[in-house]
């Protein structure tokens, strides 16, 4: 076999900030052709930057600035440069194997170049709030009369009906909506002190919505018939948290977080290892592996205590337990003690900062890094495939497209426009690269 | 027949606890003929978590197992006898799918590697979700959501400067592995489809948490290209911060709001507070400076004291400020929009009567989501399946029950 999965499946797609990015990573990754469509006169929020031009205050040098989401504003090198929209690293982390195109679809002319390139495509995918599409007039009912068999998915945070459809949040205050946010805290301190960027529900709406497509793909391959998918994004985040949402509706009761503790397991937790801030989780799930625990560390006294020889009777007096496995813990490095409980079967691992995944022995082993050469961000290394296929083996195949990179292709070669015809629209500035629009970002 | 997405789609569904069984949920929820295979008298471990219907601790009412296996047949068999494998490779013979959730040396032990069942089904999908992958040094070792989320994901930012960093509530990796899982099971198909041959995926839950645990590809890339190691934070209140704005979770008068904002948004922000005056205010010259933070920070929050959550997330929606009430399962059930969106779903049980579940996580135009009936007891379909489908007599039934097989 040598065809990946989607070849020969075009994906014409306007994502913005996470999940609508990783959802079209996926269908890239599986051999898709996913072209985005870009604007230089429109810059979508927290995609390819929060500014078109950050001021040098906001491109951070460590993780822990502008009031906490650091990690997420980072730059290649801590440089915007010329193009801070092409070294924006959360666009990289999930623009590999996507095309770009820039058109401008505020004018007519550019809706026609639009309307000709989902004439060729399989499927548009988009992200915005729903009120971006019908103010475009690139709404389900326009395209699909352009072309009957398309796949159109739209996904916004809440959806495309109900009464809050046109609000436009973030992964962060979907989860809140969601209730994920009142499940993660520390069981003692209030909400406040939550982490706030908690981004689960763009993880599983990004994953769902390359799901749904491939869903309606292969209906169509039986049926010839295109069909629309209404995504909200809060609606995939709540089946992931059935275990609290079914209590709630089979008995009506609110479940309390429980931080790193598990409702009827333990111990449980996250224990301080030798080093600075390294820290290994424990999970003992059976009685068989508390016994294992307690092999493994060498069955000091404390471990025979009676009162620990049930599930119950560890959950009662967890903190205790806690403290002791805390002074054994302390006294080793966090990978070692994942091997000493791993060989008693009890399962553990180490809490990994971004420097050890890189470093990490399994990770290294499945070959989940892959070496990328990106023109304007020089050569990394980027995490790669989810999984692994034997028969189409996946790979980072096109670095993350720079901003129009792909003009000529998309117009020329999938569209078919004569040198004369592309020229005429640079000419309006209907189409065209950053090359002589850079300008208009601000 | 309800026509769905993926009515002409058969799957041989040997997984058990989360992430393997939302896999094939998702599958079965869009049409899927799935098969689910548990063991005789237990069954899949799921049964006995929590939460149970009433709290009573039976096999038949843990709601993790109701929720996690809507549309699937349940059949039992027992995988180590002879019998047992033939069974199975002749209900594989005619899938196109087959997911299992084993560790990694099971299904080799038993003999129902990915090469032997492709010889019986060359165009079969096989999907292995596990901890670690199928290769690889951890490839053995035992996992839980917490290791997982320690290893794969972004635990080490979770939770505040510090204290021990803190895990995801709920097992919602567990939960994205599955539907990583169900991505690239459905892509595997799609290429059985065009190409005639199928293959064996490899799905590792910690490769799924590095990949797309919330923020984990955009901080590992971040370590790559400019070398930050992304910690956690001090909690807003005392945060350094760059810009005014409020970040994160803050107290109102009943309950707390989740926000987060962008810096070129501080006039919707006093648009929100019905203060545009302070955008002129001298104090709030430089947005960036820390001392304006702390000026707004006193405003802020006396502000908030006065509103509550409700009031709050209509004045910023209003503002267009992306903002919204910290929700317990409770404020969720009731929030009206999804209840104008029909989104729980009422599924009639023999042994919980009717409850309501989570709905479609999204909606087809052609083909939408559908119950066609609740999660399976313990072995219900054994008869259907092994005699109208495998066409064994019932008198044969009779007997591998007897000796355990089923």
């Amino acid at each position: 076999m040598s065809k990946l999965p989607l070849e020969g499946v075009r994906v014409v797609a306007m994502p913005v900030v996470f999940a609508g990015p990783f959802a079209t990573m996926l269908l890239a990754d599986l051999g898709a052709e996913v072209i985005l469509v870009e604007s230089v006169f429109h810059f979508p929020p927290v995609t390819r930057g929060y500014f078109p031009r950050p001021p040098q205050e906001l491109v951070p040098t460590t993780g822990a600035t502008f009031g906490g989401t650091g990690g997420i504003q980072t730059y290649v090198d801590h440089w915007a440069g010329d193009r801070p929209w092409d070294r924006f690293v959360m666009f990289h982390a999930l623009g590999r194997n996507k095309l770009s195109c820039c058109m401008d679809l505020t004018r007519p002319e550019g809706v026609d170049v639009f309307k000709r390139l989902i004439k060729t495509s399989d499927v548009f995918l988009e992200s915005n709030a729903p009120s971006a599409m019908e103010k475009l007039g690139l709404t389900y009912d326009v395209l699909s009369e352009v072309n009957p068999e398309l796949i159109y998915l739209s996904m916004p945070g809440l959806g495309c009906t109900g009464p809050q459809k046109y609000c436009s949040l973030f992964g962060a205050q979907l989860q809140a909506l969601a209730g994920h946010t009142w499940l993660t805290r520390y069981p003692d301190l209030d909400y406040t002190t939550t982490q706030s960027l908690l981004f689960h529900c763009d993880a599983s709406s990004g994953a769902t919505a390359a799901f749904a497509v491939l869903c309606a793909l292969h209906h169509r391959r039986r049926s010839g018939k295109g069909q629309f998918i209404d995504l909200a994004q809060i609606e995939t985040v709540v089946p992931h948290l059935g275990e609290a949402m079914m209590d709630y509706t089979m008995n009506g009761r609110v479940q309390e977080p429980t931080g790193n503790r598990h409702p009827s397991m333990a111990p449980q937790g996250v224990y301080r290892c030798r080093g600075e801030d390294r820290w290994v989780a424990i999970s003992v799930t059976t009685d068989a592996e508390w016994q294992g625990l307690c092999l493994a560390i060498g069955s000091p006294v404390w471990t025979s205590d009676e009162r620990f020889s049930t599930a119950l009777g560890r959950l009662e007096h967890h903190d205790e337990i806690d403290k002791s496995l805390e002074e054994w813990t302390s006294c080793h490095d966090h990978y070692d003690v994942m091997y000493i409980l791993q060989k008693q079967g009890v399962p553990a691992g180490p809490i990994l900062d971004q420097r050890d995944a890189y470093h990490d022995a399994q990770l290294q082993s499945r070959g989940f890094f892959e070496v990328v050469n990106h023109r304007e961000a020089g050569t990394h290394r980027y995490p790669g495939m989810l999984w692994k296929m034997s028969g189409t083996p996946l790979s980072i195949r096109k670095a993350p497209p720079c901003l129009g990179e792909h003009n000529d292709y998309v117009f020329k070669d999938v569209m078919g426009m004569s040198d004369d015809e592309i020229a005429a629209l640079e000419k309006e500035q209907i189409i065209g690269g950053d090359e002589y629009l850079i300008e208009s970002f601000f | 027949m309800f026509d769905q997405a993926l009515s002409d789609v058969k799957v041989v569904d040997l997984t058990w606890h989360i992430a393997g069984p939302y896999c094939t949920k998702l599958l079965a929820d869009y049409g899927a003929e799935v098969i689910k295979v548990e063991r005789p008298s237990q069954g899949d471990p799921a049964r006995g978590m929590g939460p149970f219907f009433q709290d009573d601790p039976h096999p038949e009412k843990s709601g993790l197992f109701l929720h996690l296996n809507t549309n699937k047949k349940g059949i039992t068999l027992n995988l180590r006898t002879t019998t047992g494998k033939k069974i199975l490779k002749e209900l594989i013979k005619e899938a196109d799918i087959l997911v299992e959730s084993f560790s990694p040396r099971v299904m080799p032990s038993l003999g129902l590697d990915y090469e032997t069942l492709k010889d019986i089904n060359p165009k079969l999908v096989m999907t292995s979700v596990s901890n670690f992958g199928q290769t690889g040094p951890y490839r053995d070792f035992k996992a839980s959501e917490i290791v997982e989320y320690a290893m794969g994901g972004e635990m080490y930012s979770t939770g505040i400067d510090g204290r021990e960093p803190l895990k995801l509530g709920g097992n919602v990796g567990q939960y994205q592995a599955g539907t990583v899982a169900s991505v690239a099971t459905m892509g595997a198909l799609f290429s059985a489809g065009s190409q005639e041959v199928g293959q064996h995926v490899d799905v590792s839950i910690m490769e799924t948490q590095a990949g797309s645990a919330d923020r984990r590809a955009v901080y590992l890339l971040g370590y790559a290209c400019a070398g930050v190691i992304t910690t956690r934070w001090p909690p807003p209140r005392e945060a350094v911060r760059m810009i005014i704005l409020p970040q994160g979770v803050y107290p109102c008068a009943d309950g707390f709001i989740n926000t987060l904002s962008l810096p070129q948004w501080w006039p919707r922000y006093l648009e929100a507070m019905g203060m545009p005056e302070l955008k002129d205010d001298p104090r709030f010259e430089n947005i960036f400076s820390v001392e304006a933070g702390l000026e707004f920070d006193a405003i802020w929050y006396n502000w908030l004291a006065d509103h509550s959550k409700d009031e709050l997330f209509q004045k910023f929606l209003d503002a267009r400020v992306a903002s919204a009430p910290v929700n317990s399962p409770a404020d969720l059930h009731a929030f009206p929009h999804l209840k104008e969106r029909q989104y729980f779903t009422e599924i009639d049980h023999p042994q919980t009567g009717k409850v309501e579940y989570p709905g479609a996580p999204f909606k087809m135009s052609e083909t939408p989501w559908h119950v066609r009936y609740p999660a399976p007891l313990l072995g219900q379909h054994n008869e259907e399946i092994y005699c109208d489908t495998l066409g064994y007599p019932r008198e044969e039934l009779v007997k591998l029950r007897e000796s355990g097989i089923i």
